[in-house]
C-alpha cells in the first residue's frame, strides 16, 4: 500500500469510528431511556396501584431485556468503534514517510489521546463495573474526535526534527496514557459530583446504577492514584530530558511545560486533599474537575493563547529561530 | 451589679481571650503554616501563580517576544513591569509562594520522620477490646482449638509478611504491614528538596548563551563571542570551559514533496572542535544529539541563509563586504535583514529587505518555493541619510533606523527603489551612491551553548521523588487483628482489619485472610 493509500485509510477509519460511536451513543441512550420506563412500571407495581392498571409482568420483563439488549448492543458498538480508533491510528503512523508514531501533530495527539480514554474505559469496566459511565465516555471521544478533524486536521506529514528521537515514544505515550487516565477520573468525579447533589440514594433510574458515593470516590482515587505517577515520569522526568536534548535547557518554562506543571500541582493538591479534614469528597471531586480542565487546556487551549510555545508542532509551525534584537 | 466588686481582685491580666503574645503567635503562625490545609492552599496558590507567566511573554525564555508586547502596549508594560509579570518565575510574589511551600514541606515532613522512625521500631498495636466494632471485622465459630487457630492466624500473616506483635494478649494476634507506605511518602517529599536544591544550583552556577555562526567562522568560547548569555547569579566566566570549534560543513535535507515541500526534514553541521587548544576532534552536530565539551554543551537549534553583499561607495571603495544574517521570517526560510554602510561616501548606505531562497515570479508576484537556495534572490530597499550609528548607541543588527534615513525613489512615483539581485549581479544605485554586488549566499547555524551544573541532582531528585511516590500511592498500609476465645459449640474467631491508606478494599482483604485461614492445613 502506498503512502497516500494509508492516508485515506486512516482519514476513512476515522470517520467510520466517529460513526460507529456515534450509533453506540445513541443505543446507551435508548438503553437509558428505556431504564426510565422499568423504573416507572416498578413504581406504580411497587405503589400499591390498582392491579387493573399495572403493566403486565411481561411487559415489564420486555423493558428489561431491552435494557439489557441495547446495553450489549451499545458495548458491542464501542467495541467496534475503538477497533476503527485503532485502525486510523495505525494507517495514520505507516502513511508517514518514513513510517512513525501516530503523534506527532496536535490532530494526532489529539486521536491518540482519545483511542487511550476508549480503551482504558473498554479495559477498566469490568473490573470498576463502569458501564454507567459509557455514555460519558463515548459522547467525550465523539467530540474530540470531531475536534480534531474539524480544527486541528493536519495532512500526514514527516516529523520536524526536534521530534525526531526515542523520547518521542517514551514521552508521548506516558503524557497520552496520564491523558485518558485523568480524564476517565475526571468523568467518574463528575458522576461524584452529580450523584452527591441529589442527596439521598436513588433506589432506581439512571442514578441507580451509579455506584454510591464512597465507591465513586474510590473509583476515582485508584484511577487519579495511577495516572499521577506516570504523569510524573511523563512530564518531570522525560519531558526534560527529552527537552535538554532538543532545546538545551531541562525546563525552560515554555507554556507547555508551565500548564504541565499546573496540571501536576492540581492533581497533587487533590492527593493531599483526599486525606485532608473539609476538603475529602466534594472538594477533592472538584479538584480532580480542574485537574480534568487544565490538562485539556494544555493539550489543546494553549497552543491558541501562546505563539512562543517550543511545543506547537500544529500546521502552522512558529518561526524557526529565535534571536535576542542586540 | 455589685457582683462584680466582691470578685476577688487578683493582678488581671491585661489580656482579652483569644489574644496572643509574640511566641503564641508564632506558634500558632507555625502551627497553621505546616497544616495541611494551608498547604493545600499554596498548592493551589502556586499553580494559579504560574499561569500568567505562560500567557504574557517571557523576558528570560523569549526576549524578543517580551520586547514586542511591550511595544504593542504601553499603558500595560508599566504596571506588567511592576508587578514582575515579564518574569514570573523570579518574581518575588512567586518565590513566596514556593518558599513558603517548602517551609511548610519542611514543617511538616521532618517532625513525620521522627514519627516513622520511632514507629519502625514499635510493635503493632495490641487488639482493640471490642473488634466488632472496628467498620471492617468478621467473626465465624470452628471446632478448632484456640491455639491452634491462633498459630495458623501467625503463620498466614507471617506468610503475608505481616509484623506480628510479640507481646500479643493471649488470646489475641496483632499484625501490621505496609511500613514503607509512609517511607515513600517522606522519601518522595523530601526528594522534592532535592530537585529544588539541584534547579537553584543550575539556575547560580550555569549559563545558557546563543551564537549565530557564519559556516566557516570560528567561535572561541569567551563572553565577547556570545549574541545572547544569560548567565546565572553566581557564574563566573574565568571557569568557562576554553574551546573552539568551527563549522566545516552544513547539510540540510530537504522534503521535495508532500505537504510540508520546501521545508527541511533534517539538518547536521559537521564541525572540529579542540578543548584546551588540545587535539582537534570532529563532530557531526544535529538536533537531539547535542556535542558536549568539558562540562559545556552545544545544540544544534537552528539555521538559515547570510547573503554575502559587497556594497561599493561612490568612491569605488569596498564599504561592506561580508556575509550578513537573514532571519527566518517562516519554515521556509523566506528570510528578512539588513546590510549597513555607514562609512560609505558621499551618503551612508543602508539596505533592507527580503531573502528568497527559491525565488519565482507567480503572476508578478514575488513567491518563495521552498527553503533550499536552488534560485536565490535578494530583494531590498535602500535607504540614505544618517543610519544613527555614528553616536555610538548600540544598535540591533537586524534593524535599520530609519528616523533619519531616507528611502530612494522607484520608478514608480510613491514607490521605494526596491532592487533584486541573483548572486553574481551588480546593481549601481542611483545619484551616484555607489553599487551593490551579491556574491554568494553562506549558511549560518544558531548554536546554543549552555552549561547546566545540578542537572543530574535534579534528575536523582525526580526519580527519587517517583519512586517515593509510587510506594506511597501503592503500598496498603494496615492493620489486622484476630481474637479467639472459646464457646459453647468450639472456638469463636473474631477479627478486624483497619486500612490506613485510604484507597484499599478492606472488606476483601480480610475475606480472603479468613478464607486462607480456614483452609485446611496442607
Amino acid at each position: 500500500m502506498t503512502d497516500a493509500a494509508w492516508g485515506t485509510l486512516s482519514n476513512q477509519a476515522v470517520t467510520a469510528a466517529g460513526v460507529v460511536y456515534f450509533l453506540a451513543l445513541i443505543a446507551y441512550v435508548v438503553e437509558w431511556s428505556s431504564l426510565r420506563q422499568v423504573d416507572r412500571a416498578r413504581q406504580l407495581v411497587g405503589a400499591g396501584a390498582p392491579v387493573d392498571d399495572a403493566p403486565e409482568p411481561v411487559e415489564t420483563e420486555r423493558h428489561e431485556d431491552r435494557v439489557a439488549m441495547f446495553s450489549r448492543l451499545a458495548l458491542l458498538l464501542t467495541g467496534i468503534a475503538a477497533a476503527a480508533h485503532l485502525v486510523a491510528l495505525v494507517a495514520r503512523g505507516m502513511s508517514a514517510d518514513p513510517d512513525r508514531v501516530p503523534w506527532g501533530n496536535m490532530y494526532e495527539f489529539t486521536l491518540s489521546g482519545t483511542f487511550v480514554v476508549a480503551l482504558f474505559f473498554l479495559v477498566l469496566r469490568k473490573r470498576y463495573s463502569l458501564d454507567w459511565l459509557a455514555p460519558l465516555v463515548v459522547a467525550f471521544v465523539l467530540t474530540l474526535l470531531m475536534v480534531a478533524v474539524i480544527w486541528l486536521y493536519d495532512p500526514t506529514g514527516p516529523l520536524p526534527e526536534a521530534l525526531n528521537s526515542p523520547w518521542l515514544v517514551i514521552h508521548v505515550v506516558s503524557a497520552v496514557l496520564a491523558t485518558g487516565a485523568f480524564t476517565l477520573g475526571g468523568m467518574t468525579s463528575v458522576a461524584y459530583l452529580l450523584k452527591s447533589r441529589r442527596g439521598s440514594a436513588p433506589a432506581t433510574g439512571v442514578w441507580a446504577r451509579v455506584p454510591s458515593l464512597e465507591r465513586l470516590d474510590l473509583i476515582s482515587y485508584r484511577i487519579h492514584a495511577f495516572a499521577f505517577p506516570v504523569w510524573t515520569f511523563a512530564v518531570l522526568i522525560t519531558g526534560p530530558i527529552w527537552a535538554h536534548e532538543a532545546w538545551s535547557a531541562y525546563w525552560s518554562w515554555d507554556p507547555k511545560e508551565v500548564w504541565a506543571f499546573i496540571t501536576w500541582v492540581v492533581y497533587a493538591a487533590y492527593l493531599h486533599a483526599r486525606t485532608t479534614a473539609g476538603w475529602r469528597g466534594r472538594n477533592a471531586a472538584i479538584l480532580a474537575l480542574v485537574g480534568t480542565a487544565t490538562l485539556w487546556f494544555n493539550f489543546i487551549g494553549i497552543n491558541y493563547f501562546s505563539s512562543t510555545s517550543q511545543h506547537s508542532y500544529a500546521g502552522a509551525m512558529a518561526p524557526v529561530v529565535q534571536v535576542d534584537g542586540r | 451589679m455589685t457582683t462584680t466588686e466582691t470578685r476577688p481582685t487578683a493582678p488581671a491580666p491585661e489580656r482579652r481571650s483569644g489574644e496572643l503574645d509574640l511566641r503564641e503567635l508564632a506558634r500558632w503562625a507555625w502551627r497553621q503554616l505546616t497544616s495541611m490545609r494551608i498547604a493545600l492552599i499554596l498548592l493551589l496558590m502556586l499553580a494559579l501563580a504560574a499561569i500568567p507567566g505562560s500567557l504574557i511573554p517571557q523576558e528570560r525564555v523569549d526576549a524578543l517576544e517580551a520586547g514586542q508586547w511591550k511595544d504593542r502596549h504601553e499603558t500595560l508594560t508599566p504596571v506588567y513591569e511592576k508587578l514582575g509579570l515579564f518574569n514570573v518565575y523570579g518574581a518575588p510574589w512567586f518565590a513566596a509562594i514556593y518558599i513558603l511551600l517548602v517551609v511548610s514541606l519542611v514543617g511538616c515532613i521532618v517532625p513525620r520522620a521522627f514519627v516513622y522512625w520511632r514507629g519502625l521500631r514499635a510493635q503493632p498495636p495490641a487488639a482493640p477490646r471490642n473488634l466488632t466494632r472496628l467498620p471492617v471485622h468478621a467473626s465465624y465459630v470452628t471446632t478448632q482449638e484456640p491455639d491452634v487457630v491462633l498459630e495458623r492466624a501467625r503463620a498466614v500473616l507471617g506468610r503475608k509478611r505481616y509484623r506480628l506483635r510479640r507481646d500479643a494478649e493471649t488470646g489475641t494476634v496483632s499484625a501490621e504491614k505496609g511500613y514503607l507506605r509512609e517511607l515513600g511518602n517522606l522519601v518522595f517529599h523530601l526528594a522534592i528538596l532535592v530537585v529544588l536544591v539541584g534547579f537553584a544550583y543550575g539556575s547560580l552556577y550555569g549559563f545558557k548563551g546563543g551564537v549565530i555562526l557564519v559556516q566557516g567562522k570560528p567561535f572561541a568560547n569567551n563572553l565577547t563571542q556570545y549574541d545572547d548569555f544569560v548567565p546565572g547569579s553566581l557564574f563566573d566566566p574565568d571557569q568557562m570551559d576554553p574551546f573552539t570549534f568551527t563549522v566545516k560543513d552544513f547539510d540540510v535535507e530537504w522534503l521535495r514533496d508532500g505537504p510540508r515541500a520546501g521545508m527541511a526534514r533534517g539538518f547536521n553541521a559537521d564541525l572540529d572542535y579542540s578543548l584546551r587548544g588540545g587535539e582537534e576532534k570532529s563532530y557531526d552536530l544535529r538536533v537531539n544529539h547535542p556535542l558536549k565539551i568539558g562540562s559545556t554543551e552545544l545544540f544544534l537549534i537552528g539555521h538559515g541563509y547570510a547573503p554575502k553583499v559587497t556594497v561599493r561607495d561612490g568612491e569605488g571603495n569596498v564599504v561592506r563586504s561580508a556575509p550578513v544574517v537573514f532571519l527566518p521570517m517562516s519554515q521556509d526560510l523566506f528570510s528578512f535583514g539588513v546590510i549597513k554602510a555607514p562609512d560609505a561616501e558621499p551618503g551612508q548606505i543602508g539596505l533592507e529587505g527580503y531573502f528568497y531562497p527559491t525565488f519565482a515570479n507567480v503572476d508578478g508576484d514575488p513567491v518563495n518555493l521552498g527553503g533550499d537556495d536552488l534560485n536565490p534572490v535578494l530583494s531590498l530597499n535602500v535607504y540614505t541619510g544618517d543610519l544613527g550609528l555614528d553616536d555610538g548607541t548600540p544598535q540591533s543588527l537586524y534593524t535599520l533606523d530609519k528616523s533619519k534615513a531616507t528611502a530612494l525613489p522607484g520608478q514608480n512615483p510613491g514607490m521605494p527603489l526596491r532592487i533584486d539581485l541573483a548572486p553574481g549581479d551588480t546593481v549601481t544605485l542611483p545619484d551616484g551612491l555607489g553599487s551593490v554586488t551579491f556574491d554568494e549566499v553562506v549558511p549560518w547555524q544558531r548554536i546554543q551553548i549552555s552549561e547546566t551544573p545540578g542537572k543530574r541532582i535534579a534528575l536523582a531528585g525526580v526519580v527519587l521523588a517517583l519512586l517515593g511516590l509510587m510506594g506511597s500511592l501503592f503500598i496498603r498500609s494496615r492493620r489486622v487483628w484476630f481474637r479467639v476465645t472459646p464457646a459453647e459449640h468450639g472456638t469463636l474467631v473474631e477479627a478486624a482489619a483497619l486500612d490506613r491508606s485510604g484507597g484499599a478494599d478492606t472488606d476483601d482483604v480480610l475475606s480472603r485472610l479468613l478464607t486462607e485461614l480456614q483452609e485446611e492445613p496442607r
